[in-house]
């Protein structure tokens, strides 16, 4: 799950370079053309299924298909929606999100602080460890951690889902990192001067500094817990605790062959995902700008 | 700096600097650490979780070597890899030099093609069921315009794994965009030196472009392995939380999701997951290995035998 984030990181340092006039030449125009369909090859996955969630359900099977539908039948949301308790796994999702996002939060700035603003012995081979632990397999330590878990009670409660998240995530400190090294300790010292402590320089002075690291991990994070299955899957049996990713897959055993609703029920689960992308894209490209990220 | 040397404040800035990392030590010691120790011994016995653990030396590794599932999750799982990395590379590179053209609109192309790889789960899994329905999927639709009558996808056991590399595919721009940004850091002034010297578009590409993509390409390669040993969500709504016909969607993972969380085996998953983790983890380390042969950091254009980046190279 590391690469979207560095894939997404990547993208929004792109530049646009300028070269002189733009001329449409034919090559150009190729370029159009190409780009072009590969962006409905892309894009129509997402028609197709917004299309069928307006079907009535004899149309769904009509073939050929219909591209957009006689009729919008709007109640296929209503009744997808309310058949199983959809507001309820969206509250437990953002829940969850919530304690998630500050346990990142905290964390990853408390650890890449240390990081960044203080010498002590092993500190670049302790940097080294951390950044080696994300090439770990997640199935290797997977099992006793469920196992810790369960020992201790919290199966079927989010805390094995939102605990972990307030020990840091290696990829978001190495990133919070980069953003302390980039401002300078002009500022640390001159509040020192003033008698102002570790923790009041970090929360006073340069936390507010950071807020184009904070959303790119908000960002992520959120995506992350958002399309998290298997750790709902493994946690929590519990209907009333379910999350939107759980709760979408046992609606697909009720309502096996009726593509109309799942389709609708999947639209809406999409959704959010859609706004924070579209959000994610206008804030991040002056905050991750001046980022380094080097294989 | 030892320890007699250090000046109070030093040792000051030395004691706040071990708080300050500590949520993170104490993480790699509580859920890093310790669970590997901890997979590696469970690995020896026989356990529920419920009942207390039994210790079985190598009875567990004895049989994964007969069971034909564990062979098979692994054959699936490395198939897998085998087609959808390498095509998953080539066509994100390929892309990526179509999205460096500077022309209008660009970077609406690029967020289009980024979708994919941000918007993921459950529901898409579903999507992609529906489009690859046998009967009436948008796919076969769209193939019996050319007068094809298309295959069973996810029905069919020969043409599961094909289904699966072409819903890879479909997240190419997420590579894309890597090598977008690899693209934009090579230096003009080598192109334009390339063109003073009468090199054409395509020496231009083998002999500037494509080797100073390298180190995108390795760490995509690197986590491409990685992540196919993590495939899980998808193969899980596919196939219904089972393997598909005749297993043949059984990812790795999800075989030792069945025998962890439902068969509450974890003795026997255990040593799957190592086995798996091992895997992965080879692979991973022949790939870098062989970085210094193929992998060039910046830092060799200007001056040769750099060991940065731990390259050992003489």
């Amino acid at each position: 799950m590391g690469t979207p984030v560095r894939d997404m990181a990547a993208m929004v340092r792109q530049p646009a370079r300028r070269t002189g006039g733009r001329k449409l030449s034919l090559m150009n125009l190729f370029l159009y053309l190409v780009l072009s369909a590969l962006s409905i090859i892309c894009l129509i996955p997402f028609f197709w299924m917004v299309s069928t969630s307006l079907k009535d359900r004899a149309s769904t099977f009509q073939f050929p298909p219909q591209w957009i539908p006689d009729h919008f039948v709007w109640s296929n949301y209503v009744e997808a929606l309310t058949v199983v308790p959809f507001d309820r796994y969206a509250l437990n999702t953002f829940t969850i999100e919530f304690f998630v996002i500050l346990g990142q939060f905290l964390s990853c700035t408390l650890v890449a602080y240390g990081f960044a603003r203080f010498r002590f012995r092993g500190r670049e081979v302790l940097f080294m460890i951390m950044l080696a632990t994300q090439l770990i397999p997640e199935q290797v330590t997977m099992i006793p951690t469920f196992i810790l878990f369960s020992k201790l009670g919290w199966v079927d409660t989010f805390l094995p889902l939102t605990v972990p998240a307030y020990f840091g995530n290696p990829f978001y400190i190495f990133l919070m990192r980069q953003y302390f090294q980039s401002i300078p300790f002009d500022l640390d010292e001159a509040a020192k001067i003033d008698g102002a402590g570790a923790f009041r320089i970090l929360f006073q002075i340069l936390v507010p500094l950071l807020k184009p690291a904070l959303t790119i991990i908000f960002v992520f994070t959120f995506t992350e817990v958002y399309n998290d299955f298997m750790g709902p899957l493994i946690y929590l049996s519990d209907p009333d605790k379910y999350t939107l990713a759980i709760g979408l897959s046992n609606f697909v055993s009720s309502f096996q062959a009726e593509w109309n609703y799942l389709m609708a029920a999947s639209t809406v689960v999409l959704f959010p995902l859609l706004v924070i992308y579209y959000f994610a894209q206008k804030h991040l490209v002056g905050g991750i700008a001046n980022l380094g990220i080097k294989g | 700096m030892s320890r007699q040397r250090m000046s109070p404040l030093a040792r000051n800035e030395e004691r706040l600097g071990y708080l300050f990392i500590s949520p993170w030590i104490l993480g790699l010691l509580i859920f890093t650490l310790f669970p590997l120790v901890a997979t590696f011994l469970i690995s020896f016995t026989d356990w529920d979780i419920y009942n207390p653990p039994k210790w079985v030396g190598l009875k567990n590794y004895f049989n994964l070597f007969t069971d034909k599932l564990f062979f098979q999750s692994l054959k699936v799982t490395l198939l897998y890899s085998l087609f959808s990395i390498p095509l998953t590379l080539a066509g994100g590179l390929i892309l990526a030099l179509l999205l460096n053209a500077n022309i209008r609109f660009i970077h609406l192309f690029r967020t289009i093609f980024y979708i994919p790889s941000v918007i993921t789960g459950v529901a898409v899994a579903m999507l992609w069921i529906w489009i690859f329905n046998a009967h009436y999927g948008l796919l076969n639709y769209f193939l019996s315009w050319f007068g094809i009558e298309g295959p069973k996808w996810l029905e069919d056991p020969k043409w599961i794994l094909p289904t699966y590399v072409l819903i890879s595919l479909w997240k190419v721009g997420g590579n894309a965009v890597l090598f977008l940004g690899g693209l934009q850091n090579i230096p003009q002034h080598l192109y334009e030196a390339a063109r003073m010297d009468g090199a054409n578009r395509w020496q231009i590409f083998w002999k500037i472009t494509l080797p100073l993509l390298t180190p995108t390409l390795f760490f995509l390669l690197l986590m491409g392995i990685i992540d196919s040993f993590k495939i899980f969500t998808t193969a899980y709504m596919i196939n219904d939380g089972g393997g598909g016909p005749d297993n043949a969607g059984l990812f790795y993972m999800l075989y030792l999701y069945q025998k962890a969380f439902v068969s509450l085996d974890m003795g026997y998953a255990s040593a799957m997951a190592w086995i798996g983790g091992g895997i992965s983890l080879i692979l991973a380390i022949v790939v870098y290995r062989t970085q210094s042969k193929w992998v060039y950091y910046e830092a060799d254009v200007g001056k040769k035998g750099s060991d940065q980046h731990g390259d050992t190279r003489a």
